[in-house]
């Protein structure tokens, strides 16, 4: 069955670099020495940690659990000891450190209980496969990080449509066109289990026509397992075809609304490495703690390897053999859309999926630009190369003159920074830059006017707050003054006088002191003693005849 | 002659109640465009503007009393929105008195081992942002903290106890640099 393609607009066609990967085998991974798990791999909130400093984990564990509904869980990759929870370098474009979770490996590779162990997927509800994978931590692997069990929900009935994304576009990156290679079949199993999640049948998948082992491959696949209603698709080479957004378009013809989600015109889209996670985290009780990565640009070996989650980069570049003395740029990611790590001994994350190392001695000629760029010439270039249909040239303007309504107004949040403007930028602006600063400059300013928001709050209530305080001081002092000026007339002085002096009275009447050292006492002594007792008794005799009067008169006063 | 006078005296009437109607309909309380330069100032309630507060001198540039360039914690790009909003000419921002450089945001400081407990920075703060009671130890709840420095000495008696400390920076909350300009790129590159 032959359908019917569409095209985006612009793209461009690139040398794709992709043999170097994929001439040997998936390699496996030497365990490293530590496993760094930072809490925050994906969109949303950060994982809360659940293990201490000290405590020992097992392979598959949980070590930290969802910090609300948009968050994942972290799995421990392997069994050993937890060091510390501590900020720690991370590949994020900042270089800025971030909470991870550190663990020593013991070396064991000791399972927890029922890891691994076969599971009867045809037996689980719709529900059940939604909870195993958001309890999988499974998240996106193309590169997003979105937690998948939001992607596979479908209580509205709203999805019809879900497309396998197996495209993989950008150049050097071959990690799913190597699972391909190695598990077709699971992958095909893997999109069953996710048709049942969502409670459809069509399903749709794409592979790029350069990969024609891997198409033929799925093909067996889908035959063997006897779903006749799954679609395979090639779609041409252009990048960015892989892209969420241009596959849909490529595919179907509709347009994702602009800040909108593939969901609101009724498709999902998942990549082949989810799709193999949620296999193994269904049929195996395997939650998502390794992935292929690919590994190229200059070391003496490039290839894809099955990595642990929280590997260091820089063992991945030595297993490789890369000398990690002569490089001069670790980038996390493809060449387009990737960005340099400051520091290679950031851990690899859920979404990784390619390490690309450039070397001082430039072997591998990557499409890297020089230092300085050349003033626009105004050619138009990039808007003829924008996937998008945006105006990169206007973006660019706007973004430079940090006029950020502007730049709004013409779309910037739809920019999906796929490099295509300046890949083909003959004046060599490097022009992603200049929209990523514009957002992030952008989601600062919203930050500031929120935190101004509640800080004008803030103040309204302090002010509100001395006011009632001064009312309230005022309010007691008049009383005070009120209750002395009440106080002016005769009785009321009279009252108050007999009132202290009834209080005094009553205090020596109940404190009844039992005297001590009456025994052995000499004459002298007890006879002193009868004389206190006397006058004593003689001065409350005094007081009593007061005592009626006070008392009423001390009522009236209250 | 006497027509036209009733008809227009008519329509006088009626514009007239109409006007009265609508003046008490859409009756807005406050001044509009004094929460307009409200919302651009940046809620420091610092004082730097000579003014007790971010409103009140809002209120001072709404009544043409004080001028757009006198809040140093906005910045340039603070004078220039309210250049914008209010069609006036954006003068040079009046300089800071007490540090020149405050690009960066700052957060108050408490040493609790110096902290004496005599609450007078609990006493200035303008947003609430500090916590302690008589002869306890105080400390600075840093999320709602503007960075004003009221609460600096001499308004603090101990020297060295209350200190700005820089925000640290976190990486969802960066930015990404600015990529180098033309000139300043062709100035590197020493042609």
């Amino acid at each position: 069955m032959m359908r019917r393609l569409y095209n985006f607009a612009g793209g461009v066609r690139l040398k794709e670099h992709k043999r170097e990967s994929t001439s040997s085998p998936v390699g496996r991974t030497q365990l490293p020495q530590k496993i760094i798990l930072p809490l925050h791999q994906h969109i949303g909130v950060p994982a809360k940690p659940i293990v201490n400093a000290g405590e020992r984990v097992l392979k598959g564990q949980v070590v930290a659990e969802a910090g609300n509904n948009i968050s994942a869980p972290i799995h421990a990759s392997t069994s050993g000891t937890v060091l510390a929870i501590e900020d720690h370098p991370i590949a994020h474009p900042s270089g800025l450190p971030a909470r991870c979770i550190i663990i020593k490996t013991d070396g064991k590779d000791e399972a927890a209980g029922g890891y691994g162990a076969p599971c009867d997927t045809s037996a689980l509800t719709q529900e059940q496969l939604n909870a195993a994978i958001k309890q999988a931590g499974i998240v996106g692997l193309g590169g997003a990080g979105f937690p998948t069990y939001l992607k596979l929900a479908n209580e509205a009935k709203k999805i019809t449509t879900l497309i396998l994304n197996g495209v993989e576009c950008e150049p050097y990156i071959t990690c799913d066109q190597m699972l391909m290679r190695g598990h077709s079949a699971d992958i095909v199993r893997g999109l069953v289990i996710m048709q049942r999640a969502l409670g459809i049948k069509r399903a749709i998948i794409a592979i790029e026509n350069n990969k024609p082992k891997e198409l033929e491959l799925m093909q067996e696949a889908i035959y063997e397992a006897g779903t006749p209603d799954m679609e395979l698709v090639q779609v041409p080479t252009v990048y960015p075809a892989g892209g969420e957004k241009q596959l849909i378009q490529t595919l179907t013809g509709k347009e994702v609304p602009s800040q909108g989600l593939p969901m609101d015109i009724g498709i999902v889209c998942h990549n082949v490495g989810t799709t193999y996670a949620i296999y193994r985290a269904i049929a195996f009780n395997e939650p998502l703690i390794s992935r292929y990565i690919t590994i190229a640009g200059s070391v003496a070996k490039a290839q894809v390897l099955d990595v642990l989650i929280g590997t260091p980069v820089s063992h991945l570049i030595e297993q490789c053999g890369g000398n990690r003395k002569t490089l001069s740029r670790v980038i996390m990611g493809g060449p387009m859309m990737g960005f340099a790590l400051h520091d290679d001994e950031a851990p690899v994350v859920k979404t990784t999926n390619c390490i690309l190392v450039n070397s001082v001695i430039s072997d591998v000629p990557l499409p890297s630009r020089s230092n300085f760029s050349l003033p626009c010439i105004r050619c138009g270039a990039c808007a003829d190369a924008c996937p998008v249909g945006l105006l990169p040239q206007q973006l660019y303007w706007y973004a430079r003159a940090r006029d950020f309504d502007k730049v709004q107004d013409y779309n910037l949040f739809d920019c999906i920074e796929c490099g295509c403007c300046d890949y083909v930028c003959p004046s060599q602006i490097p022009l992603v830059q200049y929209y990523r600063y514009a957002k992030t400059a952008i989601w600062q300013q919203e930050n500031e006017k929120t935190l101004s928001d509640i800080s004008r709050q803030r103040h309204e209530f302090h002010k509100f707050r001395q006011e009632r305080e001064k009312q309230e001081r005022e309010l007691r002092h008049k009383q005070k003054r009120q209750a002395v000026d009440g106080a002016s007339t005769q009785d009321n002085k009279k009252a108050a006088i007999q009132a202290a002096m009834e209080r005094v009275r009553r205090k020596r009447e109940h404190s009844d002191v039992t005297p001590k050292n009456i025994d052995n006492l000499t004459e002298q002594q007890q006879k002193l003693i009868e004389e206190a007792d006397a006058r004593r008794k003689k001065k409350l005799e005094e007081l009593k005849p007061e005592k009626i009067t006070i008392n009423t008169s001390g009522r009236e006063s209250e | 002659m006497l027509t036209s006078m009733l008809i227009f005296a008519a329509a006088a009437l009626v514009f007239g109640a109409l006007l009265g109607f609508a003046a008490i309909k859409f009756h807005v309380e406050g001044d509009p465009v004094v929460d307009k330069i409200d919302a651009i100032l940046p809620q420091t309630q610092c004082g730097q503007c000579g003014y007790p507060g971010c409103k009140p001198y809002a209120r001072a540039i709404a009544s043409g009393e004080a001028d757009i360039n006198q809040c140093p914690p906005g910045g340039e790009q603070g004078v220039m929105a309210l250049a914008d909003l209010l069609g006036r000419e954006p003068g040079p921002l009046i300089a800071e008195p007490s540090t020149g450089n405050s690009d960066e945001p700052m957060v108050a400081l408490i040493d609790e081992e110096t902290c004496i407990g005599c609450t007078k920075c609990i006493q200035v703060c303008p947003v609430d942002a500090i916590v302690g009671a008589a002869r306890h130890k105080h400390t600075v709840i840093e999320a709602y903290c503007t960075g004003c420095k009221l609460c600096l000495p001499p308004v603090c008696p101990v020297e060295n106890c209350i200190v700005m400390d820089m925000v640290r920076p976190t990486a969802t909350l960066w930015k990404w640099p600015e990529p180098l300009q033309i000139p300043e790129l062709m100035r590197g590159a020493g042609s």
